[in-house]
């Protein structure tokens, strides 16, 4: 048998193979297997777990082994997917795919690439009128439907967590890290929108103006304003490092 | 031999803040390189401010040089990346492969002892030496099977290794141990036979008896067994670095560095002995 030949069948044991028959070498090495993933869901969705509990977490842990084998070089990468495995096997819990994504995202955030953020005194030397914002590249968005927010706080300071709830409108929430701490906020889909805008390159000028038509005159303006400002307060906005980037 | 460099720990986090506070008594402190072979954030910034502090030594799990389909080339730009940044003073990873047509397994699995294997190995060596600028170290693995139709012992395998890519090697003494009771050989017949003057650094750490095999766990102390082979060895090998690996239930600092004192104990009396 060749050896690749041989590390195919070795791979095949490893995710799908009876123990029972197996040589007792190969159920340790099954083992291992099964349990180096099972301990790096656990790790990585610790909130999680606590919500719905460790035998519920168990099963979905089971049917996600059974379901993605592991690919990176990076036993992390592994996390990636599991919540979209609990969202499928949640489909009416929207919450717990929601807490599971937020988990992961603040993992993400936590080893993402280091950008200097853009500071309050950088920030006063920029021409807005021709700038395009830059943001830091540890930023991750979705839209949420659920109070998993409310549940990661409850759950993160060992409290008891709120009744799983649904939104009264449409939100999005958003992850990044400021200096080596990683948060994340909830925010409105007007913020939302303006954020996509503001990361597809358009200019802040621009999208000034998509506010203003939006929003109205006064009302626009003000909002451009505040965004930038709490933007820049959360560290989100990355200094430039080329001549030709304003922000 | 790296200077000073005799004495060192596996460096895990329950420990990083006694070891960025104080100056630990340790010559080098190993680090397990996928760990920090991120983008940024805290894990990079504590490594930097370990590196500037200690020599670190990089000591990989998933570079699978015994991988019949190659290196995964994006793997070894991030580890010459990390490499670049640190200057660490041993570059390792294990006789093993982890990855087969897109699956990877992350667990440190066993290779038939062949020439198909030697020369997969051997290309694979070369190819990461290359990229990384620089020779590295390949331990011994701990294994729970072997496969038929092998035509040589793991030691014959690894001298030829040596002598192909130029390579060295991180002797695991603990793994040593646990393949020998596994599959019937002789310890010291692997210690006495391994080529002395490819040896680099060695790992101590201690097993557990599984249902029929034992089990390199890292989870326990190095045990008289492991102690008595690294006194055996010491004679063939003189001044190597050396360090206990602790992974799993890791015990407060001082009992580690109590442990690496009887390293230290035993390699002087070896020293004393051979004078």
């Amino acid at each position: 048998m060749s050896l690749l030949a041989l590390q195919r069948d070795f791979g095949a044991f490893l995710r799908d193979g009876d123990a029972a028959d197996a040589a007792p070498g190969m159920r340790v090495y099954q083992n291992n297997y099964r349990a180096q993933l099972v301990a790096c869901l656990e790790d990585a969705f610790a909130r999680s777990r606590a919500w719905i509990g460790d035998d519920a977490f168990e099963q979905a842990v089971v049917r996600h082994i059974h379901r993605v084998p592991p690919s990176s070089w990076t036993l992390d990468a592994y996390a990636r997917d599991f919540p979209d495995t609990l969202a499928w096997l949640y489909p009416d819990d929207p919450e717990v795919a929601e807490l599971a994504w937020l988990e992961l995202a603040l993992a993400e955030a936590f080893v993402g690439a280091d950008v200097e953020p853009l500071s309050p005194a950088d920030a006063a030397n920029v021409d807005w009128d021709t700038a395009i914002l830059r943001f830091i590249p540890t930023i991750d968005l979705r839209a949420v439907t659920s109070n998993a927010c409310d549940l990661w706080l409850a759950l993160a300071a060992g409290e008891a967590p709120p009744a799983a709830a649904l939104l009264d409108e449409p939100h999005a929430l958003i992850v990044w890290r400021q200096n080596l701490v990683s948060r994340f906020r909830l925010i409105d889909a007007r913020e939302e929108q303006a954020l996509l805008l503001a990361r597809a390159g358009l200019s802040f000028a621009d999208l000034c103006a998509a506010l203003v038509t939006s929003c109205g005159e006064a009302d626009g303006v003000a909002l451009a304003g505040a965004y930038l400002g709490r933007w820049l307060a959360d560290g989100l906005l990355a200094r430039a490092t080329g001549e030709s980037s304003c922000a | 031999m790296h200077g000073q460099s005799r004495f060192g720990l596996g460096l895990r986090k329950p420990h990083y803040a006694e070891f960025l506070e104080h100056r630990i008594a340790v010559d080098f402190v190993e680090v397990i390189s996928e760990n920090f072979m991120v983008d940024g954030g805290r894990p990079r910034q504590i490594l930097r401010d370990v590196r500037a502090l200690y020599p670190v030594a990089l000591h990989g799990v998933s570079m699978s040089v015994g991988s019949a389909e190659g290196l995964d080339r994006a793997y070894l730009a991030r580890l010459r990346a990390l490499v670049d940044e640190i200057e660490p003073l041993f570059v390792s990873d294990h006789l093993c492969w982890t990855r087969v047509g897109g699956f990877n397994s992350h667990d440190l699995l066993p290779l038939p002892y062949t020439e198909e294997a030697l020369e997969t190995v051997t290309a694979n060596v070369a190819t990461a030496q290359d990229v990384l600028g620089r020779a590295m170290l390949i331990e011994n693995p701990s294994s729970y099977v072997a496969f038929d139709g092998c035509a040589m012992t793991e030691w014959e395998f690894l001298d030829a290794l040596c002598a192909r890519t130029g390579c060295g090697l991180l002797l695991d003494v603990n793994n040593v141990f646990v393949s020998a009771a596994n599959h019937g050989f002789d310890a010291r017949t692997y210690l006495d036979f391994l080529p002395a003057e490819r040896v680099g650094q060695i790992h101590l750490a201690g097993h557990s008896q599984g249902e029929a095999l034992l089990i390199d766990t890292h989870d326990r102390p190095v045990p008289a067994s492991v102690w008595d082979l690294y006194a055996h060895v010491l004679p063939r090998l003189g001044p190597v670095a050396t360090m206990i690996e602790r992974d799993d239930d890791i015990p407060p600092l001082h009992e580690l560095l109590a442990e690496l004192a009887t390293a230290r104990a035993i390699a002087i009396g070896t020293e004393r002995l051979a004078a």
